[in-house]
């Protein structure tokens, strides 16, 4: 794979870590989130599992600070990059650093390239010469071989998969430090799904991975550590291995054998 | 029973093709009334002169242009206003907010109120105040632009059609998926990056056809630039911003209600009224295919 080191990071390595500490959204009177306190680091991947409204993708989205869009929640606790709230850096620098994959593959409505250079675009002062950084990001995302000559193809023309791992592609040519993934494979046939778990192996090398996800065997199979939550709590947090063999919460069991309700 | 159903059904599409043919009937006797009878007057000199002797003679290129004129003025004026308070409502404004129901009230009025009082409010507003108040201040007291001006009669009807192109823009925006914005967001995007490299692209084949809507209602209008600019007689161009000028619908009804002769001016009048129609189709026409270039080019793009 074409890791190129990348020179910023070389010479101030930074510990790429995101976390929270006691993280509370509200909307409204209900309580989505209720203190939070999680955190990743480059080398692991963190998935984020439990059933639908336990706000996980809340959770996602205020690291990243996509939450404010919603101007119904109310966020309160802290959210650190680097140890740095994310309240004080530039959002939309933020971004560049935090990347996202949502759980709905969407290509914006342009070519294949186009969208791989979007992000840098938006602060490159030319309108080329970004070709080595599409490729590595292309490759980062198990999609080169397949897209090299497909380049200049309006991206909606590619299957469910390949836009999925384009999107991923996508957040990695921003070169970020962490990468945010809500449910990025819900859509996804069993061959994509796998390169993408496969991609995901590879890249946490050099950032930080959450993985929000529904299929728990994906959590089981793909991640370092598991974090459960249920109704905006988090319930039991864990290596990966010992939270799906010796679960300490008895939710938790109940969650992962499917006996939940 | 089931003989019953099929009578009524069978009742009901009949009546549904009639109305059909009743407007396709209508359109056909309205058109067909107007060539017949105007087409052997449209020659080339009619097109090219101005009008003579009375408007018994001679053409109507005066009115040709001024129409023409008006119509990019207006169109220069109506776009970049509506566009903008469409994107404010849609991309800026908090949702729920009240400024934005107020604004959407307002423009809902203002699709309602008929013609003639926009061509009061033009005279009472863009003449006597702006224009006034222009040479008041710039012209000490010279009348320069305090009287009707293709420039007043512009922005007047661009008040007119101003709520076709908000809300054909507005419409447009709605179309575009929300996940696009939040991708762009996503990847550093700023809300103005946002708009100009996802919202105004995927929006730029409806806020056109706002504008085709807004440009085939104003070059049919009348009452607007009847205070505000139009001339009852002008064998010159419009040169300047502040000129008055001639327009087609105003000379038809000039000529349908002043005439000295009416029978002369018959020929003529039917002749104005198909170059009328003509002039429209042919900006509608040429608005259309510059939103199918647009449109290609950008599809090309993608």
């Amino acid at each position: 794979m074409a890791d190129k080191p990348n020179p910023r990071e070389a010479e101030t390595p930074a510990p790429c870590e995101i976390g929270t500490e006691q993280l509370r959204v509200r909307a409204g009177k209900e309580e989505i989130l209720k203190g939070i306190t999680l955190s990743a680091r480059r080398g692991e991947i963190v998935s984020i599992i439990g059933p639908a409204g336990a706000g996980k993708t809340t959770f996602l989205r205020c690291l990243n600070r996509m939450a404010e869009l919603d101007l119904d929640l109310a966020v309160s606790g802290r959210v650190l990059l680097d140890g740095r709230p994310v309240g004080d850096l530039n959002v939309a620098a933020l971004r560049r650093q935090v990347g996202m994959v949502f759980s709905v593959p969407t290509p914006l409505p342009m070519t294949v390239y186009e969208n791989l250079v979007f992000g840098i675009r938006l602060v490159a002062r030319g309108r080329n010469g970004f070709d080595e950084h599409v490729e590595n990001s292309l490759r980062a995302a198990y999609l080169w071989d397949e897209m090299k000559d497909r380049l200049n193809e309006p991206a909606r023309n590619l299957s469910g998969g390949q836009q999925q791992r384009l999107c991923l592609a996508r957040s990695l040519a921003l070169e970020p430090r962490v990468l945010l993934l809500d449910e990025p494979c819900s859509g996804l046939d069993p061959i994509s799904t796998a390169k993408i778990e496969e991609a995901l192996q590879e890249l946490k090398e050099r950032l930080a991975v959450i993985l929000v996800t529904n299929n728990v065997k994906q959590a089981a199979r793909a991640s370092d550590r598991t974090a459960f939550f249920l109704f905006g709590e988090l319930v039991e947090l864990g290596p990966t291995h010992r939270l799906f063999t010796t679960p300490t919460h008895p939710r938790t069991a109940d969650y992962i054998t499917g006996r939940f309700g | 029973m089931a003989d019953r159903t099929r009578l009524v059904g069978g009742a009901f599409q009949s009546l549904c093709i009639l109305a059909c043919v009743l407007i396709i009937l209508m359109l056909a006797v309205i058109l067909g009334d107007i060539v017949v009878h105007g087409l052997g007057t449209v020659t080339f000199s009619f097109l090219t002169k101005a009008p003579e002797t009375g408007m018994t003679g001679g053409g109507i290129f005066p009115a040709i242009f001024g129409t023409f004129a008006l119509v990019v003025l207006m169109t220069i004026a109506v776009i970049p206003l509506g566009v903008a308070t469409a994107i404010y409502m849609h991309e800026y404004a908090p949702k729920r907010s009240r400024v934005v129901q107020m604004v959407r009230l307002a423009i809902q009025n203002l699709a309602g109120v008929p013609a003639i009082v926009f061509g009061l409010f033009g005279l009472g507003f863009f003449i006597e105040f702006i224009g006034r108040g222009m040479d008041r201040v710039f012209y000490g007291g010279e009348l320069v632009y305090g009287q009707p001006a293709i420039v007043w009669a512009a922005l007047t009807m661009a008040l007119l059609t101003m709520p076709t192109v908000v809300v054909a823009t507005e419409e447009a925006l709605r179309a575009i998926p929300q996940s696009y914005r939040e991708v762009a967001y996503s990847l550093g995007a700023t809300r103005w990056q946002m708009i100009r490299c996802v919202v105004l692209p995927q929006a730029i084949g409806g806020i056109l056809t706002g504008g085709i809507l807004a440009v085939s209602r104003g070059s049919g209008e009348v009452a607007p630039v009847m205070f505000t600019g139009a001339a009852y007689f002008l064998p010159e161009l419009p040169a300047r911003l502040n000129s008055q000028f001639m327009e087609l619908g105003y000379h038809v009804y000039v000529m349908t209600t002043q005439s000295p002769d009416v029978e002369a001016t018959k020929p003529i009048l039917y002749a104005t009224v198909l170059v009328l129609l003509a002039l429209t189709f042919l900006l509608n026409f040429s608005a259309i295919m510059i939103r199918a270039q647009i449109r290609k080019r950008l599809r090309h793009g993608r």
